[in-house]
């Protein structure tokens, strides 16, 4: 007996589904082909689901009121298109704080490696290494110390834009 | 008229101010998009209501439409976003596909149903009862692939969900559908046969 017919029947719906919509492989339709004719199970699922598949496809669609589209006219008329999204997020502005921000990354990473000095010592441990390191340093400095509070203000900013675009979104929804 | 023109062409005119256009666009989709909203938010008084807020929406974002897809393909984007707020709004469950309480709160559907069955026995009444009594998801994904004429690449963009999972989820909504069909409308599939 064919390998392919003994496989589980959610497996042969499976196929069968996908030989009844096309959407099967040329070879794929050929193995299943060479089934319906020599499996009498596969030939009867394949009627049971083809009579559904025409069942479902002779559906008609459903009309909603006549009054739908001149209500639609109706409220449209409120209404003003919105403006594309592409005209007012400037991708080049987008970029640009991208590379602002990681510029701003780089300068700091290299003043704090500059801040910092290297001594070859017998001992190895990185740990022990790092217990050495004077982070007090870096951030007792002027500029550390403005480059985080500019931060802050710009991460209040996104944060009270973000609230008040889904305050916005929100009502519109309603 | 705009009547003759295809999608694209209606929606240029509607953006360079031809308001009216628009008509044509909602006369050409509102039985696919009330088809469609009446599947997932099963009372036709909601899938007016809400079939006419996609309507609304899409007119509000329509310089949004890129073209890069098919304009029903976009409006069954924003059917899908509108239908799914709209369930959320009205508490019901946006239930799983592998919720399995969804089949008996279905059911307990049936017995109003079968009360009609003597006037519903036209096989089109009988798979549309049957549809109904499908989990939302379940029955839209059905009509999408049905009705609305999307391929299985489109619908994966409607529902925000890759293809193969497209694939799965009509896989299980077809075999839910028929398990409903033989356990509800036996007596009418054997008068078909």
């Amino acid at each position: 007996m064919d390998n392919n017919a003994t496989q589980p029947d959610n497996n042969m719906e499976e196929r069968l589904w996908q030989f009844i919509d096309g959407s099967a492989s040329a070879d794929e339709k050929t193995v299943i082909s060479e089934l319906l004719e020599k499996e009498a199970a596969w030939k009867e699922k394949y009627h049971e689901l083809l009579e559904i598949h025409q069942l479902v496809n002779a559906t008609e669609l459903e009309s909603p009121s006549m009054r739908f589209t001149k209500n639609v006219m109706e409220q449209i008329t409120r209404q003003h298109i919105a403006p594309a999204t592409r005209t007012y997020i400037n991708n080049r502005i987008i970029w640009g704080l991208g590379f602002f921000f990681i510029a701003l990354l780089i300068s700091m990473l290299v003043y704090g490696f500059g801040q910092t000095t290297f001594s070859s010592g017998s001992d190895n441990n990185i740990s022990q290494q790092l217990d050495k390191v004077n982070i007090s340093r870096f951030f007792s400095n002027n500029w550390i110390n403005a480059f985080m509070f500019i931060n802050v203000v710009i991460g209040l900013i996104l944060l009270d834009h973000y609230f008040s675009t889904r305050k916005k979104t929100f009502r519109q929804e309603m | 008229m705009s009547t003759g023109l295809n999608d694209t062409e209606i929606i240029n005119q509607v953006l360079r101010g031809n308001h009216q256009a628009y008509a044509v666009l909602v006369d050409r989709y509102q039985a696919y998009v009330f088809t469609l909203c009446l599947r997932i938010v099963k009372t036709r008084e909601d899938a007016e209501e809400v079939a006419q807020d996609v309507f609304v929406k899409a007119y509000r974002y329509l310089a949004d439409f890129k073209g890069a897809s098919k304009f029903t393909t976009w409006l069954y984007t924003i059917v899908n976003n509108t239908c799914i707020s709209f369930l959320r709004k009205k508490k019901l469950d946006i239930r799983s596909l592998d919720d399995e309480n969804v089949f008996a709160s279905a059911d307990s559907q049936v017995s109003d149903m079968q009360a009609n069955q003597v006037e519903q026995k036209s096989r089109v009444q009988m798979v549309n009862n049957a549809i109904a009594l499908l989990s939302p998801d379940d029955a839209q994904v059905i009509t999408l692939f049905y009705k609305a004429e999307q391929s299985l690449e489109e619908m994966a963009q409607v529902l925000g969900i890759e293809t193969n999972a497209v694939k799965v989820r009509l896989h299980r909504a077809r075999t839910r559908l028929k398990e409903k069909m033989e356990r509800n409308f036996a007596t009418e599939l054997k008068d078909l046969n």
